[in-house]
């Protein structure tokens, strides 16, 4: 009796790890052309991101980072600092992994808007949406991603795909939550206006609520880059290819330097794509 | 149609828009409210016992075509309430309007949008305008929803941006524009959509009292001009009676009086509308902020008794008001005392008079005149916190009433 009060009663134990393991058996045992028919759709998608990066000379993308800046910032000595952090990776030989990843991530980016955005856009208007949607988005952000890089692992094999999949799982709440913050937030007497003049929704949607949420999802958007960017290294042990994995293999080799070079690389993205896209938010808005 | 009908019978009063027996009510146990009120609860048994608001109770009126019919009423007297009725952004828990005979609870969605389109047109108190466009897409808005070219929507726009005498501003961004304009942009934008009945919910409130007398009277030119029907809400009595060929005074959701501001002057109902009537002369304009001044001799603390000689003798006045760094008022410095801490007599602390009157800038005007008679010097503009905001001397309390 004592025993009970001083530890967790063994009677009490349930097993749910069987069950998810014979659920995963489940599927691919009999899902599996699902799965392939999904990873396939996302090879496409990500050859096709991949074929278009390629077609990108170097200096072409060193160019375009000094103008965008340039014209972004008005500030000329910004503008050549960050086309030489770019021109830096080039130099210590990372060029071609960082086209890889950067591959990885817009596919990422991308899928995650497509369906976060919409997603966003539901859970702002039903709350009851909101409310099955909300604990999934927290699940999304606080499981340990290596939890489900193994069944992804299983279902989809090794390689880009999974990884992409990790990423946007990783991803999509920062858009979803921003964009439904963002049209909540819309002052109300501006869509009691726009209802009074007899919008449509769907006229109050695109020309009155988009719009005016427009800086509140751009920061979404932002942080879903970055939380994609953050993926990079961790996807990588489910076999993606580009930076990540180059710092995995400094770390499994010991090599200090080779994870270094490839962190600093992973860094320099990081920092142009948020200043960038920050500052293409800004001039939008 | 209009034509028809505006060649009616002068003795028949020509109904636009009709209320009856209107009611709203917030909260989920509407019905529960309902039995309630049947049995004469009051109100706030009816909201301790179910939860439910009564923001409207049981209210009818009548709005002439052609003309402005103001409901005025103090905040939460429901008045912002029954003009959402009336182009249905919010639906009514009981009761009819009626536009035109129709019954517009009655209409298809699509039917309420036309009538939403070409009928009623709205504007807000603090203008409901798109930020993200520029005057003149603002003014556009409502043809652009209805589906009207683009070149069409925008002659039309710059018709109305000229009428509202905002011509040359049709290009900026909202977030440039005064107050006043932004209000000329959201009347431009309701006149635009050429409706019949134009709502405007307490359109003047957010500005300042000289800009509010500028768009009262241009509010009436172009009533005069384009002979629209107006249901015009409004606090400000002053308003009401100045705008409205008809007024109906708001109480807690019901309406004690309708009636012309003249009858109503002549024979207000009760004596809640005699006290509202009588307030007419008190009213937001003259509240103490309107009148108030920047003090010319503002002394801190730590800055002590020869600056502020320097500044009294500068500004010509004989008293400075000292504030500590935070503006806080701490007291007024007379001219003879300063000259004694001068001269070693008295501590600069010991100088100050602190025991003057102060009072704040929402106060009425009229409120001040027996204080004003007794102190020496003008009274002090304190905030809630006590941070000083003005002063106020005894020629502008008893000039502004004159």
């Amino acid at each position: 009796m004592s025993e009970w009060l001083r530890e967790f009663p063994k009677e009490l134990y349930i097993d749910i790890k069987k069950p998810i393991d014979q659920a995963i058996g489940y599927m691919m045992e009999h899902w599996g052309p699902l799965f392939d028919g999904i990873s396939a759709f996302l090879r496409q998608i990500l050859l096709g991101v991949q074929g278009f990066i390629n077609l990108i000379p170097w200096w072409v993308l060193v160019l375009l980072v000094f103008v965008a800046t340039w014209r972004l910032s008005r500030d000329p000595l910004r503008a050549v600092i960050y086309a030489g952090m770019l021109f830096f990776i080039g130099m210590i030989g990372l060029w071609g992994l960082m086209y890889t990843t950067l591959a990885i991530i817009i596919t990422s980016v991308l899928i995650s808007l497509l369906l976060g955005f919409p997603l966003g856009i539901l859970i702002s208007f039903s709350s009851r949406a909101g409310k099955l949607v909300r604990p999934l988005l927290d699940t999304m952000q606080t499981m340990p991603s290596f939890v489900y890089l193994i069944p992804a692992v299983m279902l989809l094999g090794l390689g880009n795909v999974p990884a992409v999949i990790a990423t946007v799982i990783y991803s999509m709440p920062p858009i979803v939550r921003m964009t439904n913050l963002g049209i909540r937030s819309v002052d109300q007497e501006v869509v009691e206006a726009s209802k009074a003049f007899g919008s449509t929704r769907w006229q109050l949607l695109g020309k009155v609520l988009i719009p005016q949420a427009m800086p509140t999802i751009m920061a979404g958007i932002n942080q879903t880059i970055m939380m994609a960017i953050a993926m990079v290294v961790t996807s990588s042990m489910i076999g993606a290819r580009g930076l990540g994995s180059e710092v995995l293999t400094g770390i499994n080799r010991l090599e200090s330097g080779r994870g270094f070079a490839a962190g600093i690389a992973i860094v320099i993205m990081a920092v142009l794509i948020d200043r960038l896209t920050q500052a293409m938010a800004k001039e939008k808005v | 149609m209009r034509e028809i009908e505006t060649v009616a019978q002068p003795d028949q009063r020509d109904i636009i828009l009709s209320v009856n027996d209107l009611t709203m009510m917030f909260g989920r146990r509407k019905q529960q409210a309902a039995q309630l009120r049947a049995r004469n609860r009051s109100k706030d048994q009816i909201l301790r016992e179910t939860g439910v608001t009564i923001a409207v109770d049981n209210i009818s009126f009548e709005v002439e075509r052609g003309k402005i019919h103001t409901l005025i009423g103090l905040s939460g007297s429901g008045k912002s309430t029954v003009v959402r009725c009336l182009n249905l952004l919010l639906t009514p828990t009981a009761g009819t309007i009626c536009f035109e005979g129709e019954d517009i609870q009655a209409f298809s969605p699509q039917q309420l949008r036309d009538y939403r389109r070409s009928k009623v047109s709205m504007v807000f108190q603090s203008f409901g305008l798109l930020s993200h466009r520029n005057v003149l897409d603002n003014v556009a808005y409502g043809l652009e929803v209805r589906g009207v070219k683009k070149a069409d929507r925008q002659d039309k726009a710059m018709e109305m941006i000229e009428m509202v005498n905002l011509k040359g501003w049709e290009s900026k961004a909202i977030g440039d524009l005064s107050g006043g304009m932004r209000q000329r942009v959201g009347i431009a934008r309701a006149l635009a959509n050429d409706p019949d009945v134009l709502l405007m919910d307490e359109p003047f409130s957010a500005l300042d009292p000289l800009v509010r007398r500028d768009m009262q009277f241009e509010m009436l030119s172009i009533q005069e001009k384009l002979d629209k029907t107006v249901v015009f809400i409004t606090h400000d009595i002053d308003e009401a009676f100045m705008l409205g060929n008809m007024v109906s005074i708001m109480r807690d959701g019901r309406i004690v009086q309708t009636d012309t501001p003249e009858e109503m002057t002549i024979r207000p109902a009760d004596d809640y509308v005699r006290d509202f009537i009588n307030s007419a002369d008190k009213a937001q304009v003259y509240q103490v902020r309107n009148f108030m001044q920047v003090p010319s001799s503002l002394v801190k603390l730590q800055e002590g008794a020869n600056t502020a000689l320097a500044l009294m003798r500068a500004n010509d006045v004989s008293s400075a008001y000292v504030v500590d760094k935070r503006m806080g008022f701490v007291g007024v410095l007379p001219l003879d005392a300063a000259f004694r801490v001068r001269a070693g007599e008295l501590s600069f602390k010991e100088a100050l008079v602190t025991d003057v009157p102060t009072t704040t800038a929402d106060t009425q005007i009229s409120d001040l005149i027996p204080t004003a008679s007794q102190t020496k010097y003008p009274i002090a503009v304190l905030d809630e916190g006590g941070k000083l905001v003005g002063i106020i001397s005894k020629a502008r309390i008893l000039t502004s009433l004159a």
